[in-house]
């Protein structure tokens, strides 16, 4: 991963897709969230969401699978580059996670980050706060998914 | 009997658990959604700003999620909701712990597009024994609201 320095506002990148089967929708409804759209076909079609829907915390636990193989690919890369990397901290917490559209099975969700803002933080010295809005859309190009992502990201000089 | 909008005031709505979470539970989740050391290897764990082998954050708010499930949404008119406003991670779930979810109501309000539905906003505070809290979730889920109400 790269460090606070090197990082700008407007920085986009691709971070991944994946499809989510009826398989895996009701593996983790059944586990984690399941309410009768999240684990049934015939009682999806029949809800709001006209479809068997994977469960919100499912769409979230997956755009997180992404952003680690896509921070492990990022890694790959500068470590091939002889350059040193960043290891990040854990993140504070987020902010506006929208489901603006149910993921239905079969649906392909392909994820995009941009960086939004940075800034240093006041409570630890040496590491930096950013800040990224993520978006997935689905494969007919509706924005399904949306989140304000908060990292705690090493500075250089300090590490 | 099923809770309808008209069941949601705001205050304290109800405290829901314990929730036993294993280690076993906590590296299943991390190698399927967040295999990063800090959540797979106690080595490395240790060295982390977390100082120890810690569940995912998207762990804990998937255990929330069932927690508030088997609590009061599987017996509520609930037709889903549309995103989470905040989300805190104020300190790692441990292996072992055992989670208490506190629910409180922040505010209920009929839907204006949709008059038989509600939408109400609840603020959930996951804390292992000690009573620590651990993570704060903001979100919205809406509710259907009484037939009479509705009209």
């Amino acid at each position: 991963m790269r460090f606070f320095e090197d990082i700008k506002v407007g920085d986009r990148r691709e971070i991944g897709s994946f499809t989510f089967t009826a398989a895996d929708i009701k593996t983790f409804a059944a586990k984690f969230d399941p309410q009768r759209f999240h684990l049934d076909e015939e009682e999806g079609r029949k809800s709001l969401f006209g479809g068997l829907t994977a469960s919100g915390w499912h769409v979230g636990s997956v755009f997180m699978k992404l952003s680690v193989a896509d921070f492990q690919r990022q890694a790959k890369e500068l470590a091939a580059r002889g350059e040193r990397v960043a290891v990040w901290g854990p993140s504070p917490g987020f902010r506006e996670l929208r489901w603006i559209r149910p993921v239905l099975a079969g649906d392909t969700i392909s994820f995009v980050g941009e960086v939004i803002a940075k800034r240093a933080s006041e409570s630890r010295p040496g590491w930096g706060i950013l800040q990224g809005r993520n978006a997935g859309t689905n494969q007919r190009g509706e924005e399904v998914f949306s989140i304000l992502a908060t990292a705690f990201v090493p500075m250089r000089e300090t590490t | 009997m099923t809770l309808t909008f008209e069941d949601f005031l705001p205050g304290r709505f109800g405290t829901f658990g314990p929730r036993h979470v294993s280690r076993d539970e906590i590296l299943e989740f991390a190698a399927e959604f967040d295999p990063q050391p800090m959540h797979l290897d106690e080595e490395a764990a240790r060295k982390s700003m977390l100082k120890g082998l810690s569940a995912s954050g998207w762990h804990l708010c998937s255990i929330m999620m069932r927690m508030l499930a088997d609590g009061f949404i599987a017996r509520t008119a609930s037709l889903g909701s549309p995103g989470v406003n905040e989300v805190r991670w104020l300190a790692p779930l441990r292996p072992g712990d055992d989670l208490m979810l506190e629910v409180d109501v922040l505010e209920a309000r009929p839907s204006r597009s949709r008059p038989e539905t509600g939408i109400v906003t609840f603020k959930s505070t996951a804390r292992n024994a000690a009573g620590e809290a651990l993570c704060e979730m903001t979100s919205p889920i809406i509710v259907g609201r009484r037939a009479e109400a509705a009209g």
